[in-house]
């Protein structure tokens, strides 16, 4: 219908100016200047903010460990990876804020770059933070029961090393900021697509230099998805906030997809060592991890979650109670990671599960017996893991009966034997995860030793609170401490309500807006880690049951008879003992409001609960850093026949099944919703989906093009299933749902891809390259004649673009030879060239306007000539930068007197990183060649004298008419 | 063909969901962001502005087209379908919106305006699609909630009861 309300739909207050974003082209540099006079000369642009302001008039983002790393909502100092918020641009509408941000010139000094984790370890890695001393922020060793004896009286020691890459989960509506800072009261009033937790909110106000009750954020009525990404949200929040108190004027910015893929955030990589200590029957008797995760440059609150959000369920499904494990921070040149579905279970499980099938496969067992042998027993619930999880309720034995029959392994086994026997490449995997629901506000503090825990005072819980509302003539309204991000929450909640009080749930309105000034929320509150079902609903629960009491109470009176008599229905308050004693439900609320003389005694006018809900299961960490992380956990178990293609080594996922225990289901088709939805991005994340950079720290995967989202054709049938074993901690029953198949369909392909090509290590994403690479070595090399495309990807030292060729120029090679050192003669020559000034006579600086594809934009060319052979041969080397990218390179040119002309020989390399290097990595090569033909084209004319130096303007007729240029770029 | 100079303001009159309308853009203004912020109809969404994802879609000249790479001055003198002209209200709405409704085809909603017109489009030019079909033509919509199970059988039901087909035996694909 179009009626949706979401954050860039929302009417924008009077006077409001439009913020474009100049970000950094490198991975590491420093700022040495930044130039905005041109930006600010522009007709329309009103102010351009940099590092440095923010810097005076804002304090750095509070974060969880106490480490100097400060960070400010634009760069100070240094940039640290490539997208990195830099200056902003206010003007009177995006279109000319993005004109300006194009003409700030950033003046950089680049770094040594590092991007591997376990690189940035090393002694001799560049280090991000400096004060902080090291790119490894904390190391923390945990010790559960006796690993150490567990593992030396072991049959044999299983390990392994495994890579969880980094990817997103990218909801199509990008970030949305509208700031207005209110003079008045020196307070900011913002509409944002923020989504929580809410813990956040001091972290802004802190930075704004205001007390929270001076930031009143306000959450629209719709959003576009979440995943957990809009959390990041907050820096540019806090951003425009400031932007909007410098210019005096509400300021808007929606991100746009680029900025979202290079910039908002991505979930951590993270290598992960783990070995099992095990018996001959396959017994796990001990765990040893150690975790080295990659949070990228900036660590935000509340990072590092993902390494503790998991750390009670470290186990997994199984009983094994001696546990070792080391947990390692670590930052790179790469965006900053943060809150992304799964939430650090897609890592866990990809090492744990990966590890189970090898302890199958180096006994020589099957690996659903494996599994099976050590699954905790369905008498054991609530079971207390070693690591402190409790675990409320399940039965995982009944749960992979079900799925193993119902989901017919059989026919899976059978589909594989014929297809070994037809030469075919099939596999099978399993994966048993429990999945987590509703986080402990304290979990994070495990990352702090038990003595400064103490010194700091206990974290814990996990506040859930919903309003309920009954006006004068009885409707009912409900407002919640949770964000929409279209998982249904409205249906549920109506649903739990309207049960409650006797009325159909399209009676109860529900308005989950959020504004911090005047709804009931705390740290917890907003939708991730999967809360709602045993939070917030139960928080529905105890408000609508609150008010049910109240109006019992009040129909009691009215009824004659007791509260305890009055049941609910058909929009009636009844007698349970003679039904036809009632009223309307309407009649009897109005008492509250029109008749407190008719109230009883023992309560007070008006219809208005808010329910409040903190589980008491959720306890601090202990002295011995045992931690219940959650309140719930559900379990998942699924199973998967895959084929791969030996042409193209595609991974066909050939039958899917995924059985459930999320403990009793609110809504069977919300539920199922959000089955299927975790599972497609768990599928991506197995195969498709990955954020690349690379050795150099250039972003290259800047677009859906280059990031890989499944789409309706990628997506195999999946078979859903189901058991209920109820949670005892929640009045409902009901345990989070939403994450599981984004933490076991990772490894559950993984799995299979390694049965179908007898492998120990699966590289994820398992793209046909990485698979074709592990099976078939390297590509063999092209027959003789034929030259080898280079990937774009660049290897550090090793130029991304290289190319050679040869033209003839119909001019003398002393002709050609003064064209190429003469600066007005070069302003003809090089493609979209604005003016050229030579530094020395043998130094350059040229202003040029390039593109690739679908971005273009004004660089700065920095051309230094050597070897200068003359009228033979020169090198040309130099580096191009500009908002939309950078590139270094350099060239050889050699002239050869050919009968009357000359024969140009050239040979190039050139590295290219920034937002070019990101969406443009097919086009880049067609691109460069086409820019480099220009460039002789042009060389001929001028040097022929068919192109006069003192021709007009910039931008050559042939050019005006050529396709390319059309294309590519060129003059404007 | 009409010219428009680098900063021009263009007045540009379309019939937009039966109705001819007019409005104001410069000429470089995308037709997104003409029909959200000029003319007020907020339910085309923005989803990549580089023609991927499909959450602009709209129908220009009944055809379903990419509203984000299009400019405004493209647009003018014809016929431009949105999500808004698809139903009047909740209790009016299409076979396809209802079956969208009923088989959670939507979870956030924010594809949803460009999956509805680029189906309104295609079924009205196929009126029984095998299921391959529909999933090709879905393949240019990115729908990161649902795992587009539902709207697979939503589009399905609905092409059964665009045929005249009860619905109930097309729902059970």
């Amino acid at each position: 219908m179009g009626a949706g309300r979401y954050a860039d739909d929302v009417a924008t207050p009077r006077g409001t100016l439009h913020a474009a974003v100049v970000r950094s082209p490198h991975a590491h540099a420093l700022i040495k200047d930044i130039d905005t006079s041109k930006a600010l000369a522009l007709p329309g642009v009103h102010h351009v903010l940099t590092g440095e302001d923010i810097r005076a008039i804002s304090d750095p983002f509070l974060i969880v460990l106490k480490k100097p790393i400060d960070q400010w909502a634009l760069a100070v100092e240094r940039v640290r990876y490539v997208g990195e918020a830099v200056a902003i641009v206010i003007a009177e509408d995006r279109y000319i804020a993005e004109d300006g941000a194009d003409l700030v010139d950033v003046a950089y000094d680049p770094l040594p770059v590092v991007i591997d984790p376990r690189e940035a370890v090393s002694a001799d890695a560049p280090v991000l933070h400096p004060d902080a001393g090291s790119n490894e922020l904390s190391a923390r060793e945990f010790t559960y029961g006796d690993p150490d004896k567990a593992f030396a009286a072991a049959h044999k020691t299983v390990s392994l090393e495994v890579e969880y890459p980094r990817s997103s989960y990218t909801p199509m509506e990008c970030f949305v900021v509208v700031a207005n800072y209110l003079r008045g009261d020196d307070s900011y009033d913002v509409l944002a697509n923020f989504q929580g937790p809410f813990s956040i909110h001091p972290v802004m106000a802190r930075s704004l230099r205001v007390p929270g009750t001076r930031l009143r954020l306000r959450i629209p009525a719709d959003s576009g998805g979440s995943f957990g990404i809009k959390l990041s949200v907050f820096p540019y929040i806090v951003l425009m906030a400031l932007a909007s108190r410098v210019v005096g004027r509400p300021v808007k910015w929606v991100e746009d997809r680029l900025e979202h893929l290079q910039a908002a955030n991505s979930g951590p990589n993270r290598v992960t060592k783990i070995e099992a200590a095990v018996e001959k029957d396959g017994r796990v008797t001990a765990l040893r991890f150690d975790n080295m995760e990659d949070y990228g440059a900036y660590l935000r609150a509340p990072m590092p979650g993902p390494l503790y959000r998991m750390h009670g369920a470290t186990t997994g499904a199984y009983d094994i109670r001696n546990l070792a494990m080391t947990n390692r921070v670590v930052v790179t040149n790469k965006m900053p990671a943060s809150l992304v579905r799964g939430f650090g279970g897609p890592q866990l499980y990809l090492a744990l599960e990966r590890l189970m099938q090898r302890v199958a496969i180096e006994l020589e067992l099957d690996p659903l017996e494996v599994i099976r042998r050590n699954l905790i027993s369905p008498g054991s619930f609530p079971y207390r893991t070693c690591a402190g999880a409790l675990y409320d309720s399940g039965d995982y034995q009944q749960a992979i009966d079900k799925a193993v029959g119902e989901g017919r392994l059989d026919d899976l086994l059978a589909r594989r034997d014929k297809a070994r026997k037809e030469g075919r490449m099939y596999g099978i995997g399993f994966a048993t995860v429990v999945e987590p629901g509703m986080s402990n506000m304290g979990y994070l503090s495990t990352i702090n030793p038990a003595d400064v825990r103490e010194r700091q005072g206990p974290k814990n819980g996990a506040i859930s609170m919903v309003n309920v509302n009954v006006d004068a003539i009885g409707t009912v309204s409900v407002t919640a401490d949770l964000t929409v991000q279209g998982q249904g929450h409205a249906t549920a909640i109506s649903q739990i309500v309207a049960d409650q009080l006797g009325l159909k749930p399209d009676d109860i309105s529900i308005n989950l807006e959020l504004d911090t000034q005047k709804d009931a929320w705390s740290i917890a509150a907003g939708t991730y880690s999967c809360r709602f079902s045993p939070g917030t609903a139960v928080a529905a629960h105890i408000a609508a049951k609150n008010i049910r009491e109240k109006v019992a109470r009040i129909a009691a009176k009215q009824l004659n008879t007791v509260a305890d008599d009055i049941d609910f229905g058909g929009g009636r308050v009844f007698s349970k003992t003679n039904p036809d004693n009632g009223a309307a439900f309407a009649r009897v609320a109005g008492t509250a409001h029109w008749s407190p003389v008719l109230m009883p005694e023992t309560d007070d006018p008006g219809l208005s609960e808010t329910g409040i809900w903190s589980p008491p299961e959720l306890e601090p960490p202990s002295s011995k850093d045992e931690i219940n992380t959650s309140l719930t956990y559900g379990f998942v178990f699924d199973m998967c026949g895959v084929e791969i293609d030996p042409a193209t080594m595609q991974v066909r996922v050939d039958r899917y099944v995924s059985m459930h225990d999320a403990g009793t289901l609110i809504n069977p088709l919300l539920a199922e919703g959000q089955i299927r939805g975790a599972f497609v991005q768990g599928l991506a994340s197995a195969l498709y989906e990955e954020i690349v950079y690379d050795e150099a720290g250039a972003l290259q995967s800047g677009t859906f093009a280059e990031y890989l989202v499944p789409t309706a054709c990628e997506v195999p049938p999946v078979e859903l299933m189901h058991i209920e074993t109820p949670s005892p901690f929640t009045p409902l029953g009901a345990k989070g749902l939403a994450e599981g198949n984004c933490m076991s369909t990772p490894v559950c392909i993984a799995n299979a891809v390694a049965d179908a090509l007898s492998l120990k290590d699966v590289p994820l994403p398992a793209t046909p390259e990485r698979l074709n690479a592990l099976v078939c070595g390297e590509e063999a090399a092209p027959p003789a004649g034929i030259s080898a495309e280079k990937p774009v990807s660049a290897t550090a030292g090793d130029a991304a673009i290289t190319g050679d060729g040869s033209v003839t120029v119909k001019a003398s090679p002393a002709e050609i030879w003064k064209a190429l050192l003469d600066p007005e003669s070069l302003k003809h020559i090089i493609p979209g060239c604005h003016s050229v000034s030579a530094v020395t006579p043998e130094h350059y600086r040229a202003q040029v306007s390039l593109g690739v594809g679908p971005i273009r934009g004004r660089f700065i060319a920095d051309v230094k000539l050597s070897d200068l052979n003359p009228e033979r041969a020169a090198t040309l080397s130099g580096d191009l930068a500009g908002p939309l990218g950078k590139a270094q390179g350099s060239g050889h040119v050699t002239l050869t007197p050919e009968d009357g002309a000359t024969r140009i020989d050239y040979t190039y390399g050139v590295d290219i990183g920034g937002k070019v290097a990101s969406v443009g990595g097919r086009m880049i090569k067609r691109a460069a060649q086409i820019v480099i033909g220009q460039f002789f084209e042009r060389l001929s004319e001028v040097a022929s004298g068919k192109h006069g130096a003192d021709a007009s303007a910039n931008g050559s007729k042939s050019e005006s008419r050529s396709w390319i240029a059309r294309l590519f770029g060129g003059n404007r | 063909m009409r010219e428009v100079t680098k900063d021009e303001v263009v007045r540009i009159s379309l019939e937009l969901n039966g109705k001819t309308v007019s409005g104001n853009a410069t000429s470089r203004m995308l037709l997104t962001d003409f029909l959200r912020n000029e003319l007020g109809l907020t339910g085309t969404h923005v989803g990549c502005e580089h023609g991927v994802c499909g959450c602009c879609t709209v129908r220009i000249d009944g055809v379903a087209a990419r509203s984000c790479l299009m400019l405004a001055v493209q647009a003018d003198g014809r016929r431009i379908d949105t999500v808004e002209g698809l139903a009047a209200s909740k209790d009016a709405l299409n076979a396809l919106q209802r079956a969208f409704r009923k088989h959670h085809a939507l979870q956030c909603g924010f594809c949803t305006a460009g999956i509805l017109m680029s189906f309104s489009d295609f079924l009205s030019r196929k009126q029984n699609p095998e299921e391959d079909e529909v999933r090709e033509v879905l393949g240019g919509h990115i729908c990161r909630c649902t795992g587009y199970d539902g709207l697979v059988k939503a589009i399905m039901e609905a092409a059964a009861e665009m045929r005249g087909e009860t619905p109930s035996n097309a729902g059970a694909a």
